[in-house]
C-alpha cells in the first residue's frame, strides 16, 4: 500500500507536466502575437528575436485608433451581433416547428443542413454580380443578409436539439390552461431552452465575427471587417507587424470571452450538436 | 362544433408553416437562387474585356479540361486534405487518450487547448506568419537552437516548405477541435466493455480496434466529414500565408478561384469551372454520406 502511494503520485506529476507542456506547445503561437503587439517597433525587429517585450506598452493599439482601423473592430460587431439576432429569431421558430409538428420531415431537415456543406467559393461569384446589380455591395444589409442566411442552419440544427429536449408534458399542460401557440413558444419553450440559446448564439456570432471570404468580396471601404482589415496589412512592400499583431489581438479577444462563458457548451456547439458533451 | 374543430386545425398549419416560411425564405435568396444564376453566369462570355451575357455555348466548359493550373489547384488541396486529415485525427485521438482521466484542473487546460479552433483563420494564418518569418519569427530560431549553427528557412516563400508551413498552421488550429470530439466520444465508451476486455487478457491496442474505435466510429466520422469538408474549401489561413505563391504553387481550389474570378476577371469561365466541380463535390458528398451510413 505504501509502495503504491508514492508511484501513483508520481504518475499524477507526469500528468500534469505533460498537460502544462502540451497547452503551452498549442498556446505559444497566441502568446507571440500577443507579445508582439505589445512591442515597440524597434524590439519587433530585433534580431535575434525577443521572446517578451522588455518594456511592454500599448502604442501599436493607439496607433489603430488614431488612423481609423478600429473601425473595422466595429463593422465586425454591427455584422456579427444584427445577423446574430435575426438569425437566432428566425432559426428557433423554424426549429419549433420542425421538432413540435414535424413540419416538411426528414426532407427538409436534410435540406437545411446541406446547405452547411456548400462550398462558399460556390456562391460568392453569383452573389457578387447580383449584389453589385443591385448597390448591394460594401453596405451592411448585403452582409447581414449573407451573415443570417449562414448562421440559420447552424441554429436552426442545434435549436432542434435543445427543443427536442423540452418535455412534451409541459407544452401540454400549458395548451391544456388554454395558451396559444405563440405563448407556448415565448413562455414556455424560450425560457426552458434559455442556455441552449445562449450559447447557440454566441457560436453564430463567432462564425459572423471569422468570416473572411465573403468580407473580402463584397466591402471595399464602408463596412470593411476585422478579417479583412488584418488580410490587407501583408503588402508586396512591407508587412506592417506592429498592426498585424494588435489589430489581431483586438479581434481575438472578444471570443476569448467567449469561450470563457460558455465552455459548458463548447463541444455540443462546435460538433453541431452531433455530441452532446 | 365541427367548424370550430377545423378552425383549430387550419390555425396550426397557418403557424406551422408560418414558423419556418421566413428562414426558409432567407437561405433559398442566399443558397438556391444564386447558384441557379451561377449557371446561367457560365453558359454567358463575361470578362474584364467582355460583357456578353447572350448564350455562348460551352465554351467556357470546354476550356476546363486543358486548364492546368486548376488541376494543379485541386491537387494541391486533396494533397494538404490527405496529410492534414490523418494527423489532426491521431494527435486528436493521443490528445483525447491523454485528458480522459479526471483531474482537477481538467477543464481548464481543456478549455486553454481549445483556444486555437475558435479564433479566426484569417488571425491563425496571421500568427503563424509571424512565427514563421524567416529572420524576426521564432520558429527558425528554436531550429538554429537545435541544430546549433543559424538556420534561416524560407518557410513561405520557399515551395518545398509552404506546403510544410500550411499543414503545420492547419493541424494546429484544428487538432483541438478534433482532440475535443474523440475525447468526448472517448468517455462515453462503455466501461463495463472495456473492463471485460481486460479481464480477458486483450492487449491495450486489441482493445482499442475491437471494442474503442467501434464505438467511436459514428462521431470519429462526424468529426473527420467536418474537417475535410472544411480543408476542401481551405482558404482564409492559406491566403494569408502565402497567397498562393510562390506563382500558383500553393493555390487551394478557392484562392484558385478567387484570384482567376476577382482579381483576373475571368468571370463566367470560373463560373463554369465551380458548376463543374460542384457536381464532383456533390457525387464525392454523396459517395462518402453513403459510405458512412453503411459503416454505421
Amino acid at each position: 500500500m505504501s509502495a503504491v502511494a508514492p508511484h501513483r503520485r508520481l504518475r499524477k506529476t507526469g500528468w500534469y507536466i505533460a498537460s502544462a507542456a502540451i497547452v503551452v506547445a498549442f498556446l505559444f503561437p497566441v502568446y507571440w502575437i500577443f507579445a508582439v503587439s505589445l512591442k515597440t517597433p524597434r524590439e519587433i525587429f530585433k534580431f535575434p528575436p525577443a521572446w517578451y517585450p522588455a518594456t511592454p506598452q500599448f502604442n501599436n493599439f493607439l496607433v489603430l485608433f488614431r488612423d481609423g482601423d478600429v473601425w473595422s473592430i466595429w463593422n465586425s460587431f454591427v455584422l456579427a451581433s444584427t445577423s446574430t439576432v435575426v438569425a437566432m429569431i428566425l432559426g428557433i421558430m423554424c426549429a419549433y416547428s420542425i421538432v413540435r409538428f414535424k413540419t416538411g420531415g426528414e426532407n427538409l431537415a436534410i435540406w437545411i443542413i446541406s446547405q452547411r456543406l456548400l462550398p462558399p467559393i460556390a456562391i460568392v461569384f453569383p452573389i457578387f454580380l447580383i449584389y453589385s446589380k443591385l448597390g448591394l455591395t460594401d453596405t451592411y444589409q448585403g452582409l447581414i443578409l449573407l451573415y443570417t442566411a449562414f448562421a440559420l442552419p447552424y441554429v436552426i440544427w442545434l435549436m432542434r436539439g435543445y427543443i427536442q429536449e423540452v418535455p412534451m408534458a409541459l407544452e401540454e399542460s400549458a395548451l391544456v390552461d388554454g395558451a396559444s401557440r405563440w405563448q407556448i413558444l415565448w413562455f414556455v419553450v424560450i425560457p426552458v431552452t434559455r442556455n441552449g440559446i445562449f450559447a447557440t448564439a454566441v457560436f453564430a456570432f463567432i462564425f459572423s465575427w471569422n468570416e473572411f471570404l465573403f468580407a473580402l468580396v463584397l466591402t471595399r471601404t464602408e463596412v470593411i471587417t476585422f478579417p479583412v482589415q488584418v488580410s490587407q496589412y501583408f503588402g508586396a512592400q512591407s508587412t506592417f507587424w506592429a498592426k498585424i499583431s494588435a489589430m489581431s489581438v483586438l479581434g481575438t479577444l472578444p471570443i476569448f470571452f467567449a469561450v470563457a462563458a460558455f465552455q459548458r457548451y463548447l463541444v455540443r456547439g462546435i460538433t453541431l450538436g452531433a455530441v452532446k458533451g | 362544433m365541427s367548424g370550430s374543430a377545423s378552425g383549430r386545425a387550419d390555425d396550426t398549419r397557418l403557424f406551422k408553416y408560418g414558423l419556418i416560411a421566413p428562414a426558409t425564405f432567407v437561405m433559398v435568396l442566399v443558397a438556391v437562387f444564386p447558384l441557379i444564376y451561377l449557371i446561367v453566369v457560365s453558359f454567358q462570355r463575361i470578362s474584364l474585356s467582355d460583357d456578353i451575357t447572350s448564350f455562348s455555348g460551352l465554351v467556357n466548359y470546354a476550356r476546363i479540361f486543358s486548364d492546368a493550373r486548376l488541376w494543379d489547384a485541386v491537387l494541391h488541396t486533396l494533397l494538404i486534405t490527405v496529410i492534414a486529415l490523418p494527423i489532426e485525427l491521431v494527435l486528436g485521438m493521443l490528445l483525447g487518450y491523454h485528458f480522459l482521466p479526471d483531474r482537477p484542473f481538467k477543464r481548464l487546460l481543456v478549455a486553454l487547448l481549445i483556444i486555437p479552433s475558435v479564433i479566426s483563420p484569417m488571425v491563425a494564418g496571421s500568427m503563424w506568419r509571424l512565427m514563421f518569418d524567416d529572420r524576426y519569427g521564432p520558429i527558425n530560431q528554436i531550429i538554429s537552437w537545435f541544430a546549433g549553427e543559424r538556420i534561416s528557412i524560407l518557410w513561405t516563400i520557399n515551395i518545398a516548405w509552404a506546403y510544410p508551413a500550411i499543414i503545420i498552421t492547419d493541424v494546429w488550429q484544428w487538432t483541438p477541435f478534433m482532440f475535443i470530439i474523440l475525447m468526448a466520444a472517448l468517455a462515453n465508451v462503455d466501461q463495463e466493455l472495456l473492463d471485460a476486455a481486460a479481464i480477458d487478457g486483450a492487449s491495450g491496442w486489441r482493445t482499442f480496434l475491437e471494442v474503442t474505435l467501434p464505438a467511436i466510429r459514428p462521431v470519429m466520422m462526424i468529426a473527420l466529414l467536418i474537417r475535410g469538408l472544411d480543408l476542401i474549401r481551405l482558404f482564409d489561413s492559406v491566403w494569408q500565408l502565402t497567397r498562393g505563391g510562390p506563382g500558383s504553387a500553393t493555390e487551394t481550389i478557392s484562392i484558385y478561384a478567387y484570384i482567376r474570378g476577382f482579381q483576373e476577371f475571368d468571370t463566367s469561365y470560373i463560373a463554369a469551372v465551380v458548376v463543374v466541380l460542384a457536381i464532383l463535390f456533390s457525387v464525392g458528398l454523396v459517395v462518402v454520406l453513403k459510405r458512412m451510413a453503411i459503416a454505421r
